[in-house]
């Protein structure tokens, strides 16, 4: 394994039970310093592969290893601080009974200092706009903003491997640039991100490498300028490209100078503006 | 052809709502019509009152949830006030946004049966209309599964079943979609769409999916904290880039790069900005094709 791999799994079967079995033989190597999105159908294992990145869930059979240890050979403090993850659905996720308290309980669990957990739980709230929401119960707070908490006490850790489960999902426009500036924030600095998530806008914007999965199985690993040209992987795992993406594809068919593989409104501007400026 | 009373499927005059501990109005001063028939798209920023306005054409408030209500809510002509939850539940179904929590049943089958069984349907009517939901839905072949155990997509559109096995009248549905692959977004609404067209239902879709709401709705509202600021078609809503800007709303990608190759030359789209696939690729093949 080399150095810039973080995350390695190696033929790993996963069974919830004998008759469901999620992962049937998975294997990929998670890049440091990138952004990952790991995209496919409803129900493909995507959420299940993650849960084996932070040792929630241990392989059936097969391994996973993070920074070339087995997770199974992990302390559950050791692992959580080096890999964070924040689930789908938020409701799973928050027990406490105000927000602050819920940034900082991991930050406890870890051994924080009091004043150093203060200052991080401040700067959460701000950057997550959850100021308005101090002192509330987290289950009184609206699903959009009960994702973004869940968000900050993850990230409040600083874990070098920060995995996000349908980050965007119910997000406004405003959440939804936050999130993506987060992300492209957190990549800038060296951080490692997995993103779990059906947003192709989301994927466009961010992703360095997409992981496509199926049926329990990874069928493409590529980048996604690459996957949104690939016909025959999108159709199979439930995939439409971004909007824009769709255009440039239509258009390439009556003018192949048009190129198919455009991840965004900018590019396709770039490309456009020459045919409407004479 | 006139439109008569009846045609409303739902008015709204002045309504105001406010919740009990807070301080701002969840809704001011609303008044909107929906025909039947009609799929409408609300969008607008967290906060704006949208699920709050979903809660009240259900009737939930004020009949479930202390708040101060004045204005008016009437479903086909009556007012909620002077109709019960039961009544109106007969009507109106609701999909919420976060479908677990709508999720109670041991299995599929059962959860789907549930709201029919209480409406007192004979089993054969049951097992017919479980089937025609699964099926609407994608979900055959389920009907043994446990719903805790399916993934959020999966369990986002069991929630879309149950609710229409009850045939309602009007479906008003809280972000059907955020947990669905590509093309399960897609599949919803085209299920909708299959729904206004076969059943007759009147459709009210609150969704971040602005793309989609383009393609299908007959109408958009914009909410913006607690007030409606537009309603009106979705190309002359979508039309509107700088005022949905201005409210921290987008608008479908193609309308977007059209828009800003507009200021690039002002003749390009002079009239109206293409505001879904179909109609930006009719648009630029012809540009890239001979040029300007």
């Amino acid at each position: 394994m080399s150095n810039n791999t973080v995350i390695e799994v190696k033929d790993l079967i996963f069974k919830y039970n004998e008759y469901v079995t999620a992962l049937k033989g998975v294997s990929c190597e998670i890049k440091r310093g990138i952004v990952t999105a790991i995209i496919g159908q409803n129900g493909s294992g995507k959420t299940t592969l993650v849960k084996h990145f932070n040792g929630l869930l241990k392989p059936t059979k097969g391994i996973v290893l993070v920074d070339g240890k087995d997770t199974r050979e992990y302390k559950i403090k050791e692992l959580v601080s080096k890999v964070g993850y924040v689930f789908q659905n938020p409701t799973h996720q928050l027990f406490n009974t105000n927000i602050e308290d819920e940034i900082a309980f991991g930050l406890r669990n870890l051994g924080v200092p009091e004043d150093e957990i203060k200052k991080r739980v401040e700067e959460a709230i701000k950057l997550f706009k959850l100021e308005q929401f101090k002192g509330r119960h987290p289950l009184r707070l609206s699903y959009p903003f009960r994702k973004m908490l869940a968000i900050a006490s993850v990230y409040a850790m600083q874990p070098e491997v920060l995995i996000l489960d349908e980050p965007t999902v119910a997000q406004d426009w405003v959440g939804y640039k936050l999130i993506r500036n987060l992300i492209l924030d957190l990549r800038k600095r060296g951080r490692t991100i997995v993103v779990v998530t059906h947003d192709m806008m989301l994927v466009s914007e961010v992703a360095d490498s997409c992981i496509v999965m199926k049926d329990g199985k990874i069928i493409a690993h590529e980048k996604p300028e690459d996957l949104f040209v690939d016909d025959e992987i999108l159709k199979m795992a439930h995939l439409k490209p971004p909007q824009v993406t769709q255009l440039a594809s239509f258009l390439h068919n009556i003018n192949s100078n048009i190129p198919r593989n455009i991840l965004t409104i900018k590019q396709m501007e770039e490309v456009l503006l020459s045919y409407i400026t004479h | 052809m006139g439109l008569s009373l009846m045609d409303k499927a739902v008015e709204i005059k002045n309504l105001t709502v406010k919740y009990p501990l807070s301080e701002k109005f969840a809704l001011s001063d609303i008044s909107f019509s929906i025909f039947k028939k009609e799929m409408v798209g609300i969008i607008g920023p967290t906060g704006a009152g949208k699920t709050t306005l979903c809660l009240c054409m259900k009737g939930l408030i004020p009949h479930m949830i202390p708040v101060r209500m004045d204005g008016f809510v009437k479903i086909f002509g009556i007012d909620t006030r002077e109709s019960s939850v039961p009544e109106l539940s007969r009507k109106v179904g609701l999909v919420l946004d976060d479908p677990e929590a709508q999720l109670t049943q041991l299995t599929v089958e059962e959860e789907v049966a549930l709201g029919l069984e209480n409406l007192g349907l004979e089993p054969s009517e049951i097992r017919e209309r479980v089937r025609e939901a699964l099926s609407l839905v994608g979900l055959e072949g389920f009907e043994d599964r446990a719903p805790i155990d399916l993934s959020g997509g999966q369990q986002q559109r069991l929630a879309i079943a149950s609710v229409i096995a009850m045939y309602p009248e009007i479906l008003i549905l809280d972000e059907p979609t955020s947990n669905l692959d590509p093309v399960g977004k897609e599949e919803v609404f085209e299920t909708l769409y299959k729904l206004k067209k076969e059943k007759e239902i009147t459709i009210i879709v609150v969704e971040h999916e602005i793309e989609r709401l383009a393609e299908f709705t007959d109408k958009i509202a914009v909410l913006y904290d607690g007030r409606l600021v537009m309603m009106d078609t979705p190309k002359k809503i979508f039309n509107l880039v700088e005022e949905l800007n201005s409210i921290n709303e987008r608008v479908p990608q193609v309308t977007e790069l059209s828009y800003n190759l507009r200021k690039r030359n002002p003749k390009l789209f002079a009239e109206e900005l293409p505001i879904t696939l179909s109609e930006a690729f009719n648009e630029y093949s012809e540009i890239v094709e001979g040029g300007l």
